[in-house]
């Protein structure tokens, strides 16, 4: 019972974190939301007894991927335009 | 990129050295734990990536050079292969385990069943886990420094 309200409550978080990366004007929030998402999908592979896939992800969508993302932010605009 | 505030700079040199151990014990512990030498050179990069957003890429440029970082890439794929035509040479045949049962390094062969998870082991896999290793550190961190770099500079051919 615990596991499939971990696992449920994990996708949600997943994908509404996902969404606000879409939605929001602010690109810096959009880089931060989906290091957000990648940190709960590593939780998710932890949870589904992958926690080799589950340090990589951690390791390389949640740092590597936000700094580079937060480099291009600081070079370029950080609100999307109309 | 300029260098971020106190408090950031604070914080990243304390959880610095807690984030390369974690990642070393990684890359160590491959043979017997989940991860490896991918997964601890994510984390020991990672940190890398730490310090180079908190302190800006300038003050990073003074102590690295991407030539060297570029010799680290080279020596890890040089020493996987290596320890591989190793196992050719002593054993016959191409990645021979040629450490286990007759070397003074990573000798022992574990009993089956449940035991205690002995460090001694595996034969060649944990030096094959180090050449990943750091391959993956110096590969990832070039990647970002790069990266830096290119956005330091001053004017764009458009």
């Amino acid at each position: 019972m615990l596991f499939e309200i971990v696992n449920i409550l994990l996708l949600v978080l997943t994908v509404s974190s996902c969404i606000l990366a879409v939605v929001t004007k602010d690109l810096l929030v959009a880089a931060i939301a989906l290091a957000a998402m990648s940190l709960l999908l590593s939780l998710e592979f932890y949870v589904l007894q992958a926690p080799d896939v589950a340090i990589a992800e951690a390791g390389v969508g949640a740092c590597l991927s936000t700094a580079i993302m937060i480099i291009a932010i600081k070079r370029t605009k950080r609100m999307e335009e109309e | 990129m300029s260098q971020m505030s106190k408090i950031v700079r604070t914080l990243s040199n304390i959880a610095f050295p807690f984030i390369m151990i974690f990642g070393f014990y990684v890359i160590a512990h491959g043979h017997l734990t989940p991860g490896g030498g991918f997964q601890g050179g994510a984390v020991v990069a990672s940190g890398c990536i730490m310090l180079l957003v908190a302190y800006g890429s300038t003050w990073v440029f003074e102590k690295i050079k991407v030539s060297r970082l570029s010799v680290f890439e080279s020596l890890g794929a040089l020493g996987f292969i290596g320890v591989a035509f190793f196992g050719l040479l002593f054993g016959g045949w191409f990645f021979n385990n040629f450490l286990v049962r007759n070397g003074i390094l990573f000798n022992i062969v574990p009993k089956t069943g449940s035991t205690a998870a002995e460090f001694n082991t595996a034969g060649v896999l944990p030096l094959m886990n180090f050449a990943v290793g750091v391959k993956v550190i110096a590969g990832l961190f070039v990647i970002v420094l790069v990266m830096a770099y290119a956005s330091s500079l001053k004017e764009w051919k458009q």
